[in-house]
């Protein structure tokens, strides 16, 4: 089923023409209302009225978590405060949280949004819907709170936490939705295990997960362990919270819900919008927030758009699952690369040490990818040959992840930087 | 005959090929007031491998280690070559001899007793030491090499 036929099921022009309309209003709505804005677009020597066609975007600044965070609390608001019926906020654990501050419209579109994303993983008003997610400033649990209650479905607002009260509540009211981060999901099916209780008895038979960064193996783990279907849900508090896309039932991609929220892709390095189809950076824009539109913001997460018509019917543009973030991303020879690739690489080779550092280079045209790795007694030999069979292995593992040959240099033990928090795993030397 | 162990421990450490690190490693032995035997270094373009006979092998380990190398201990076998030309020749012919790979080499002139002392790395140690043994060639104990 589809929950807005008219909304999710629209003509390629229909949609630009909406999202052009919708755009040229928001962005007046921030210059005239959001001071922050109106001086950047004045530094820009921008005026609402130069966004004749939806490209104009590209004219527009770029906001980013820093800036939201400098407006701390509440200098993003568009509307008076009276008008604000609630607030959320980031965890806040990179520094002071952003504010995202919501009028009653907003939450209606909340509601919508996330109605739209239960739909897609087949919720109806008869389901009993247990959220997992926590209630508070956090917007996990009362976005899917508010879109339970627009389909009309029975709200079990257990939030996160006390596992085996979870699994008792599962079992007594027969729920049939479940809404959580996939770790907890997967925490959730370890506990049922122990407790000797079998799943596939359980009614339960669909799975919202989202709120961090999961793999397809996951997938596979809570899809197996769980006897549910597991879909995607993405979004990020300085948009709305979650319900900015939701992965139907063809699992290869998340719908974005561009009618409200418009999605470009760029390259993180020269901030230049990618053609669609091509991996980058998410930058989205409110289309439709009255609290607080967030022009052109920079998401940091790595992704592509794919149109054309889903088997679902639906034809909202899709998003690949979050692979990564741009603070991590390199780009080598062209073939994009996370650090997070190399690391998995390393782990999966006896006696390398979790401690690497990745060098990258321009020495004549080609970009030449360097990993560096600590030397350890189960690497190292009194033999030349050894020791080179033993970079040779690496570099193999680390092509058989990334695609891509490197160097593999051995470095005394603990000589390569140590975490703290987030370590310097990247020297980019190639200046561009 | 009395039976005499004819293996010798060598250690083997990791050098960065970064100024001053075969150094470093020098100095902590020689603080640590322990003797170089002998000593060779295989050098590729971007690592070194320092190899040393020790009279206290397991301190040497244990000190290097300490000190964030990294460090591996492995049997050789000494031979004591007249140190004049053809000398190295009977050992190699024994070996070869008896199909034995030999790694490596490296050999240091002891002034005290006119011979060259040349270490042999070979895989199969225990093949190794039965064909010098049968091509008569006279190999040197630990204690024999520290007492040098
Ligand atoms: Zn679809």
């Amino acid at each position: 089923m589809i929950w807005n036929e008219e909304a999710e099921c629209m003509s390629a022009e229909e949609i630009k023409e909406l999202q052009l309309q919708r755009l040229q209003t928001v962005v007046k709505r921030a210059y005239e209302n959001v001071p922050y804005y109106k001086k950047r677009f004045n530094e820009l020597n921008i005026k609402p009225e130069n966004i004749e066609t939806l490209e104009d975007i590209e004219k527009l600044p770029f906001t980013t978590k820093t800036d939201l965070r400098a407006a701390y609390p509440f200098g993003m608001f568009a509307v008076p405060i009276d008008e604000i019926v609630e607030v959320h906020t980031t965890s806040g654990t990179t520094g002071k949280p952003t504010v995202s501050g919501y009028t009653r419209g907003d939450l209606d579109l909340w509601g919508e949004v996330i109605a739209r994303a239960l739909t897609m993983l087949g919720a109806h008003k008869k389901d009993k819907i247990q959220n997992s997610y926590g209630y508070g400033l956090f917007t996990g649990g009362l976005g899917i709170h508010y879109g339970a209650q627009k389909i009309g479905a029975t709200m079990i607002p257990i939030s996160a936490g006390n596992t085996r009260r979870q699994l008792e509540i599962m079992q007594d009211f027969g729920t049939d939705i479940i809404s959580c981060t996939p770790s907890y999901g997967l925490y959730i099916a370890e506990v049922a295990a122990n407790e000797g209780i079998d799943t596939e008895k359980l009614k339960l038979r669909g799975g919202c997960f989202g709120a961090e960064m999961w793999t397809e193996e996951m997938r596979g783990e809570l899809e197996k362990r769980l006897h549910i279907s597991a879909q995607n849900i993405y979004g990020l508090t300085e948009i709305i919270g979650p319900g900015v896309a939701m992965e139907c039932e063809a699992k290869n991609g998340l719908h974005i819900f561009e009618d409200h929220f418009y999605p470009e892709i760029i390259d993180p390095k020269t901030l230049k919008t990618l053609p669609e189809g091509e991996t980058g950076e998410l930058v989205l824009t409110t289309l439709t927030r009255e609290g607080m539109p967030v022009i052109r913001f920079r998401t940091k997460d790595i992704t592509a758009l794919r149109r054309g018509k889903c088997s679902c019917g639906r034809t909202q543009v899709k998003m690949d699952r979050i692979t990564g973030r741009s603070d991590d991303m390199l780009k080598v020879r062209g073939v994009i690369v996370f650090p997070s690739q190399i690391e998995k690489a390393l782990l999966k080779i006896e006696g390398v040490e979790p401690h690497y550092q990745i060098i990258v280079t321009r020495p004549k045209q080609l970009d030449e990818l360097e990993v560096k790795v600590e030397a350890s007694p189960a690497l190292f030999s009194d033999e030349v040959r050894h020791v080179e069979d033993v970079k040779k292995n690496i570099a193999d593992v680390i092509h058989s992840e990334i695609g891509l040959r490197v160097n593999v240099s051995l470095v005394e033990p603990k000589s390569l930087p140590r975490s703290e928090g987030k370590a310097v795993r990247v020297i980019d030397k190639r200046n561009i | 005959m009395e039976e005499k162990e004819m293996k010798l421990k060598q250690i083997s450490i990791f050098l960065e090929n970064k100024k001053g690190r075969l150094w470093k490693a020098l100095n902590i032995l020689s603080n640590a007031k322990i003797n170089i035997r002998a000593l060779s270094i295989a050098d590729t373009s971007e690592f070194g491998i320092l190899r040393m006979i020790v009279p206290k092998p397991a301190e040497a380990k244990k000190i290097l280690e300490e000190n964030d190398f990294v460090v591996k201990v492995n049997d050789v076998i000494a031979v004591g070559v007249s140190d004049k030309p053809g000398g190295l020749d009977s050992m190699l012919t024994a070996l070869n001899k008896a199909d034995i790979n030999v790694e490596y080499i490296y050999a240091f002139v002891e002034k005290k007793c006119e011979k060259a002392i040349v270490v042999v790395r070979i895989e199969d140690i225990e093949g190794g030491i039965k064909a010098l043994e049968e091509g008569g060639i006279t190999m040197l104990s630990p204690e024999e090499v520290y007492s040098l």
